[in-house]
């Protein structure tokens, strides 16, 4: 028995002595605010107060608390307190699992620092990472714990309204590891060690009967499909693989052990016999290469094009081109929370609660490996320790859903961090190759381009990068004639999914970095050159859509005060150059050229409560705030006679998967047309035109017009089936077309618009970057939230600049937080945000997505400050310091 | 077998290590981020041991310093400007976390190549204490770290101290470390460099390179052709006398862009110790 204070509260708990600190409180005392994202110390998720200093809970042995004075996020401390409403005010939580490890840290250097600088906040707070804020709102709540203006808490469209879940992302919201059922086996899985690799079993019946093994579940235990994938036609990936293992970390077993017991999986009878694996497209494309899949020649996926007027002959008579290629490596998502989740029965329906992105496609997808009907799976998404993209795709649902409804007893699992990063999809890494034209002017005359994207071992999301690439890779700018074409290519990689732009983030660089290049054979200024160029309303984009609210000449004319100010600034002395880089992004909401429908639920409760019900599940982006906003505003109702249902499949209907930047608009156009029909029913009960007012009083609806007010009794209303007085229902689906051959048509009916410009300093010697300030111009359409906005910008920022300077997955080399690098708090500049607002008719109330885009223009603009300060020019990304100092030498051979 | 002691005197923990088949546990944040559910095997906890965890000046005016102490306590310690390097480095290991827990005595013996402790010890000629029931021996630091991941410490010892002699203490010294981020960062190269000034000339010079080598290594050529240069002398000195490294390629830089940086490291190193 261990016996410490716990938040100065005496407590004692049994756990093994050499067992982590976090265990003793997850586990031992159920206190489960303190996060593990590493086990490692790499990621500060678990730091607490150990006598009054932090550390990281993961690395202190569990014997080591004896008589110690631990302090947690459940601390009810006054600083403690005050953080906690300095995060809410500024908006400083997106997903919330860094927080409790941020505000623990936080606390720490209050109590030594009351008033700290920003370097000094860096400096305390340097040992946590997030993947979600780009850490600037982190960084201005500790300085600013003076509670000097409260909250916002009420306010429809435009409000910077705290978010709505605030108090649980700053409390220690509870993930996908933080419930566990009464009894829950504890279920580990078996991965190949090897990239390719056949393997066959011993004898897994005397392994089964070893003491605190319940049970043993391999592919001959699927009853139902054992093939999953998020796109159906394409579905590939077995949830448990049958030999041969065709990636590392690829599951091939299950084991379920009892609550209790040691999960140890080190003698597991398997024996493995390595097989070549192929681990770039080039080898899989080569001739006589082995297939990954049988049925797909060449090991090609897919290839997605779009070919507009006849691009050679452009290129053949313009006045300037400019050629060149770029590489991109595999970049991981790195979401501070591992995948987690738990299982029961809840009668004959089994209940999967785990974090992810897409509720609906999870329950599909397990019912039909599980072999059960949609109606006996039910999805409750935890909250979501961050997403990006790759918690869309199924991964430990079907396991444990499996174990689940084999044994008839509750399950739970938690990926360790290198069962997430070698078993869950990554950024495809790129190759693109092409020539971009224009004439004496400047104007751009044609594109031609060619993509090769590692997919990795199975489909995902590889046929939506590429048929986006090809959409987008003009940029959003006038291109006539264009021929694109990206393929996406097997490997015996990690499987490429969905991250954040679903590959238009890597055909930006390729399109930005050779602008640059562009602009300077033609003469003109970098940022003139683009605005010259840019999309206006009527102009067609490269599917021949004719396109309206084209944001992007807004955008950059912004940035041009800051433009020349920063020009101006670029002067250099000695070996620290300093440049300065712009790029833009352009980016379709929603799925490419084929139906996202969300439906949105709203109700009015007979004690006059407005019950949302809503599907779409926020992975610290907003969404619960945002469509609740949109929805208060149609309705006419303040947010705060609001409850929010769900997202549950149980429970709500679906409004789709959080992805493709979609929620916002299709969500939130749902929601909208949801609220306006409860608002005219309600309104019709007194025969009252649009103009009257609604209020709610104790258990009655007032209804005013024309200074005449109609109250109405709520009680005396019949309860309808969803046991309110009134509910209205409403689904959107944007209107797009199919793509022809030619990759023609309207594949989004929403394009949203953005620039960013990077300021920077190279130092010369070392190949070394420090970035000093990005300015960042998005067009929203219509601001719903500008904290929220400014939330999703920051942090797509920092993603744009781990892709420029620091990512670089490497299978079988950087599973683990240490080796794969991801920003730090000291690693993302000052970020100025100018919201620009082109209002889209089709967007609620003229909104667009944001979510994606603001990542894509982040990484190209900084090689191209890159190249202003120093004339180095990078085609291999990440621009780690050798790399950037090769390129300065290549550009200035001695 | 799994089990875990703490023990309370030096007597004890080296009685229980007896034929060292026990491992020893420090800050633990080497240990534990190799460990699954729990840190496996018979675990001597020595952080509990009185003294270990102290900074001390002994009789001849040896810096002492107990191999537990933490990256943070002596960071706050009040030191001679010669241990500049040493206390810069500590506030680069890791982040606030692992630099309140992580001990200076497991940093020699986890004996990293990137080992951000090493080079500052090298600079200040520093030497272990080893510890065992046969008895106590001191050993250079240099010679205590024998490749990647190997030290000359018998699995019968304890390292209970730093030493760092009154010679090592004069001067001013200097850290400079290079990654890929601002924290949280495996050095791509380091350097700590101690000079001991006669006006604007370097009378003595102590530098030592780390993640360019198995172990970190001090610069002995350098360090003598030094001898009287001031700090315009600085360039060509380094070019003349390239640092004997045997760096890799890695995840993190290449080999041919260690030595550049090592190169430009040492300059920056000695211009600020010389400053």
């Amino acid at each position: 028995m261990i016996r410490f204070t716990l938040n100065g509260a005496p407590v004692s708990a049994d756990s093994a002595p050499t067992s982590r600190l976090t265990d003793l409180l997850r586990e031992g005392l159920g206190a489960k605010g303190t996060k593990v994202g590493c086990d490692a110390g790499d990621c500060g998720a678990c730091t607490v107060l150990m006598n009054g200093a932090q550390v990281c809970a993961c690395l202190v042995p569990a014997a080591r608390a004896e008589g110690a004075s631990i302090e947690t996020i459940e601390s009810t401390a006054p600083d403690l307190a005050r953080l906690q409403a300095a995060f809410l005010r500024h908006g400083a939580a997106q997903c919330g699992i860094c927080i409790p490890g941020m505000l623990i840290a936080a606390t720490d250097l209050i109590r030594r620092t009351p008033h700290p600088t920003e370097a000094q906040a860096m400096q305390a707070l340097g040992g946590v990472l997030c993947r979600c804020t780009g850490y600037r709102k982190i960084i201005a709540a500790v300085c600013d714990t003076s509670p000097a203006a409260p909250p916002v808490t009420h306010g429809g469209i435009g409000a910077p309204l705290t978010r709505l879940d605030g108090h649980a992302k700053v409390t220690g919201d509870s993930f996908g590891a933080d419930y566990a059922p009464e009894g829950a086996l504890i279920v580990r899985a078996i991965r190949s060690p090897y990239h390719h690799a056949a393997f066959h079993f011993g004898d897994l019946a005397a392994f089964a009967r070893r003491p605190g093994i319940a049970a043993i579940f391999t592919a001959a235990d699927i009853p139902g499909r054992n093939a999953f994938g998020v796109i159906p036609p394409f579905a590939d990936q077995p949830a448990i693989a049958q030999s041969p293992a065709r990636f590392q970390g690829e599951c091939v077993a299950l084991i379920a052990f009892a609550p209790q017991s040691d999960p140890d999986t080190a003698d597991f009878p398997i024996t493995w016999h390595p097989l070549p694996p192929q681990m770039s497209p080039a080898e899989a494309e080569a001739d006589g290469a082995p297939l990954i899949h049988p049925t797909r020649p060449g090991n090609r996926l897919i290839e997605g094009r779009v070919i507009k007027g006849d691009a050679a002959s452009a290129l053949q008579t313009a006045a300037h081109i400019v050629e060149g290629s770029i590489q991109t490596a595999f970049v991981e998502h790195a979401y501070i929370e591992p995948e987690a989740g738990s299982a029961w029965m809840d009668g004959d329906t089994l209940t999967i609660r785990a974090c992810t992105q897409a509720p609906v496609m999870d329950r599909d997808d397990t019912a039909l490996i599980l072999g059960l009907p949609t109606d006996r799976v039910r999805i409750i998404p935890s909250a979501v320790g961050g997403g990006f993209g790759s918690k869309l795709d199924v991964s430990l649902q079907p396991l444990i859903g499996l174990v689940t409804l084999k044994t008839g007893r509750p399950s739970r699992m938690t990926y360790a961090r290198g069962d997430s990063m070698t078993s869950t999809t990554k950024r495809h890494p790129s190759e693109i190759t092409g020539r971009i034209g224009c004439d004496a002017l400047g104007r751009i005359t044609g594109l031609e381009v060619s993509g090769r994207f590692d997919t990795g071992a199975y489909s995902s999301w590889g046929p939506t990068v590429a048929n986006r690439v090809p959409v987008h890779i003009s940029g959003p700018y006038r291109t006539p004639n264009i021929h694109a074409r990206a393929r996406a290519i097997h490997t015996n990689g990690p499987v490429s999914g969905a991250f954040r732009g679903f590959g238009v983030p890597q055909a930006a660089l390729w399109q930005e970095t050779l602008y640059d290049q562009l602009a300077e054979k033609a003469g003109l200024d970098r940022l003139e050159f683009r605005i010259l160029n840019a999309l206006r309303d009527g102009d067609a984009s490269a599917t021949g859509q004719i396109l309206h609210a084209t944001g992007i000449g807004p955008c950059l004319t912004a940035l041009r005060p800051h433009w020349t100010r920063a020009l101006r600034d670029a002067t250099t002395t000695g070996s620290i150059k300093r440049g300065v880089g712009v790029a833009s992004c352009w980016y379709g909401c929603g799925n490419t050229a084929l139906p996202n429908p969300s439906t949105i639920r709203i109700g009015l409760s007979p004690e006059g409560r407005v019950i949302l019900h809503q599907g779409a599940t926020d992975i610290g982006q907003g969404s619960n705030t945002v469509i609740a906003q949109i929805a208060a505003e149609a309705l006419g109702l303040p947010i705060a006679l609001f409850t929010l249902i769900g997202p549950d499949t149980a429970l709500t209907p679906d409004a789709g998967k959080t992805s493709a930047s979609r929620q916002t608009f299709v969500s939130g156009r749902a929601a909208k047309a949801a609220a306006e029909g409860l608002r005219a029913h309600l309104l019709r009960l007194a025969n009252a035109g649009d103009a009257a007012t609604l209020s709610l009083g104790n258990q009655t609806l007032h209804i005013t017009e024309n200074g005449t007010a109609h109250v109405i009794s709520l009680q005396t209303l019949t309860p309808d089936a969803h046991g309110n007085v009134a509910t209205h229902e409403a689904t959107y689906d944007p209107p797009t077309t199919a793509l022809d051959v030619n990759g023609q048509g309207t594949p989004y009916a929403l394009y949203g618009y953005g620039a960013q410009m990077v300021e920077l300093e190279v130092d010369t010697t070392l190949g070394t970057v420090r970035l000093l300030k990005i300015t960042a111009a998005h067009d929203l359409g219509r601001t719903i939230n500008p904290q929220l906005a400014t939330g999703q910008i920051e942090g797509g920022i920092a993603q744009g600049i781990g892709l420029a300077l620091l990512e670089d997955y490497i299978p079988g080399r950087t599973a683990n937080l240490h080796d794969y690098l991801i920003p730090t708090i000291g690693d993302v500049p000052p970020i100025e945000s100018l919201l620009i607002e082109i209002p889209d008719p089709e967007g609620p109330y003229g909104a667009k997505g944001l979510g994606e885009h603001v990542l894509i223009p982040t990484a190209p603009a900084i090689l191209n400050a890159i190249r202003h300060a120093t004339g180095a020019q990078i085609t291999r990304l990440p621009a780690l310091p050798h790399r950037v100092l090769e390129a300065i030498q290549r550009a200035h051979p001695k | 077998m799994n089990s875990y002691v703490r023990p309370n005197s030096l007597d004890q923990a080296l009685a229980l290590l007896g034929d060292g088949r026990a491992r020893i546990l420090a800050g633990g944040t080497d240990l534990y981020p190799g460990a699954d559910g729990y840190l496996a095997g018979n675990v001597i906890d020595i952080t509990a041991v009185p003294g270990l965890n102290r900074i001390t000046t002994d009789s001849d005016g040896t810096l002492r310093i107990g191999a537990c102490t933490t990256w943070t306590t002596l960071a706050d310690a009040d030191l001679p400007p010669a241990a500049r390097a040493l206390q810069q480095a500590c506030l680069q290991v890791g982040g606030r976390q692992i630099q309140n827990v992580g001990t200076l005595g497991g940093n020699l013996c986890n004996a990293s190549p990137a080992a951000d402790g090493v080079p500052p010890l090298l600079a200040l000629g520093a030497k272990v204490e080893l510890a065992s029931l046969t008895g106590l021996r001191r050993v250079a630091v240099a010679d205590f770290l024998t490749g990647p991941r190997q030290t000359i410490r018998r699995a019968d010892e304890v390292l209970t101290a730093i030493l760092i002699p009154p010679a090592g203490l004069q001067g001013k010294s200097a850290f400079v470390k290079l990654g890929a981020r601002a924290y949280l960062v495996i050095s791509i190269a380091m350097v700590a460099a101690r000079v001991v000034l006669a006006g604007d000339r370097i009378a003595t010079a102590a530098i030592a390179v780390g993640a360019c080598s198995g172990s970190a290594v001090r610069l002995n050529s350098l360090e003598h052709a030094l001898i009287g240069a001031s700090m315009a002398d600085l360039s060509a000195l380094i070019a003349a006398n390239p640092p004997p490294l045997t760096p890799i390629d890695d995840i993190r830089a290449t080999a041919a862009y260690r030595h550049k940086a090592a190169a430009e490291l040492i300059h920056r190193a000695l211009s600020e110790a010389m400053a």
